[in-house]
């Protein structure tokens, strides 16, 4: 899921600054699961912004605030609500956030910062294991992504800071491609060291991403 | 041909140092430094190192040819994407340069601009392709250069680094991907130069050995706390805390390595940063 988080409340303070009339919007999915942006966050962003001497005219979580056809149905479900509001504060992925914008030439106010594509470790702690590049490696890499993984992103092997199999980056991090070295040793292939794998075709992740299955 | 790859070709014992160029515009004190380096055969020019912007390695390289010392060019894919490499690659080939070191690059998070972006667009074993690929006359559209390059092309490997089986997997890549010389990363240790010259043999290609000039025990832990990959072992850090000359016994460290190397390499790339008075003393 994508990994967000609030920004910082001194940032919002002032972005919100012009603005006495607010309509909240939160997401039901991801930003739900990862405690940024669910009924609850929504919920206390509302307290917090009456501290601030602010409005709220209304509040709407959205399935998943990503799909733009139901953002677009639930802003009009609540049309008087949004009318009333000088601005909308949106607490979603920017993906949540463009939506929104897409939805209303009201001016959008996002609330969190995106981070990444996540996984769930446990609840509370994600990490990175795909950024989404288009051109999989996985196959040939025992199921890990030097991609992402590697703070580099190579794709041939490790680089000469690799230290005791830790990354040069971090010391408590493994190194990805000791991982993937490793884990292709118990499966008894070669995998991804048995042929220089030649640069990325980047141009499949030209953006904005459009896609259509047919 | 350059006279790096005629003396290795010639199984002459090689010795190569190195400059950094300046974080400025003032060239008169790197090209004075290289002026007065003696008994070396080529001079590495660092790129950025450490992820530290300074002036374009390229144009110093280009300076020190045009006074008649041959440069080593590193090659960094942090910086540039292929394009960009592609591009500094042609601009080298046309001032004269042909020894060309290819590497990854240091993390920018270590640098003096830790909020660059890395580019990474191709990694080391990639960008030895692109080298022979040019070399062959095509760049990497396959589109033919007007004129050809005679590219040197040299590859960097840690002797320290563990699991020591993978660093191999990487090396035989670069073998394969046309790498010309190895230069190592700083070598502290007897052994694990033999297990590394031992490793490589088969595959035919002369190896410098790193010798790094380790000035006192501070600069050791340093260089074992910040500096990606270095890892100066326990017992030098003790030499040069128990030396009554820190300096004196950095010197006789990096001789030793010599001496190894001597044995074990076909010659030793000299990182003295600075001190490079100290070089005879250490290719005594
Ligand atoms: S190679 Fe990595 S980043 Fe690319 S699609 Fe596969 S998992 Fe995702
Ligand atoms: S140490 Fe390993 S994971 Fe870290 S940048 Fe180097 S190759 Fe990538």
């Amino acid at each position: 899921m994508i990994i967000s988080e609030a920004k910082p409340l001194a940032e919002l303070q002032e972005v919100l600054a012009p603005f006495g009339r607010l309509f909240l919007v939160g997401c039901a999915a991801c930003a739900t699961a990862c405690k940024a942006g669910g009924e609850e966050e929504v919920f206390r962003f509302q307290e917090w912004m009456a501290g601030q001497g602010k409005e709220t005219t209304g509040s709407v979580i959205i399935d998943e605030a990503c799909h733009i056809q139901r953002a677009a149905r639930d802003l009009r479900h609540h049309a008087q609500a949004v009318a009333a509001a000088d601005a909308l504060v949106v607490l979603a992925c920017g993906s949540g956030v463009q939506s929104i914008s897409s939805n209303t030439d009201k001016r959008v106010i996002g609330a969190l910062n995106s981070l990444f594509l996540g996984n769930v470790r446990r609840f509370g702690q994600y990490e990175e294991m795909c950024s989404l590049c288009g051109d999989c490696i996985l196959n040939e890499t025992a199921g890990i992504c030097p991609v992402t993984n590697c703070a580099k992103g190579l794709l041939n092997g490790p680089c000469g800071g690799m230290k005791a199999g830790r990354c040069e980056i971090d010391g408590e991090l493994d190194c990805a491609w000791r991982l993937i070295f490793e884990r292709l040793q118990r499966q008894q292939r070669p995998g991804v060291f048995a042929r220089r794998v030649p640069p990325k075709a980047w141009s499949r992740r030209r953006k904005p991403g459009r896609h259509k299955i047919r | 041909m350059s006279q790096l790859s005629q003396n290795l070709a010639a199984g002459e014992f090689v010795v190569t140092a190195e400059v950094a160029p300046p974080k400025g515009i003032d060239l008169a004190p790197v090209l004075a430094t290289a002026e007065k380096l003696q008994g070396v055969t080529a001079v590495n020019v660092t790129d950025n190192q450490g992820a530290n912007m300074r002036l374009c390695a390229l144009v110093l390289a280009g300076e020190l040819r045009r006074r008649g010392i041959e440069p080593v060019l590193q090659l960094t894919c942090r910086d540039r994407n292929r394009v960009a490499l592609q591009s500094d690659l042609l601009g080298a080939a046309a001032l004269g340069i042909e020894n060309v070191l290819l590497l990854s690059g240091d993390h920018s998070k270590f640098g003096d601009h830790p909020d660059a972006r890395p580019v990474f667009d191709l990694d080391a074993v990639q960008l030895l392709d692109v080298v022979a690929g040019l070399n062959r006359g095509v760049d990497m559209a396959g589109k033919p250069l007007a004129g050809t390059p005679r590219f040197f092309p040299g590859a960097a490997v840690n002797p320290a680094a563990e699991p020591f089986e993978l660093v191999l997997q990487k090396v035989r890549k670069k073998v394969d991907g046309g790498a010309r010389f190895f230069q190592t990363q700083a070598v502290f240790t007897r052994v694990e130069l033999e297990r590394l010259a031992a490793a490589v043999a088969p595959l035919n290609v002369p190896v410098l050995a790193g010798v790094l000039l380790v000035r006192s025990a501070k600069m050791a832990r340093f260089l074992n706390s910040s500096i990606p990959g270095m890892c100066v072992p326990d017992e030098v850090v003790a030499r040069l805390e128990q030396a009554a000359d820190p300096l004196l016994e950095g010197v006789a460290i990096a001789r030793e390595t010599v001496g190894w190397a001597r044995t074990f390499c076909q010659g030793v790339h000299l990182m003295t940063l600075g001190h490079d008075e100290t070089i005879p003393e250490i290719l005594r």
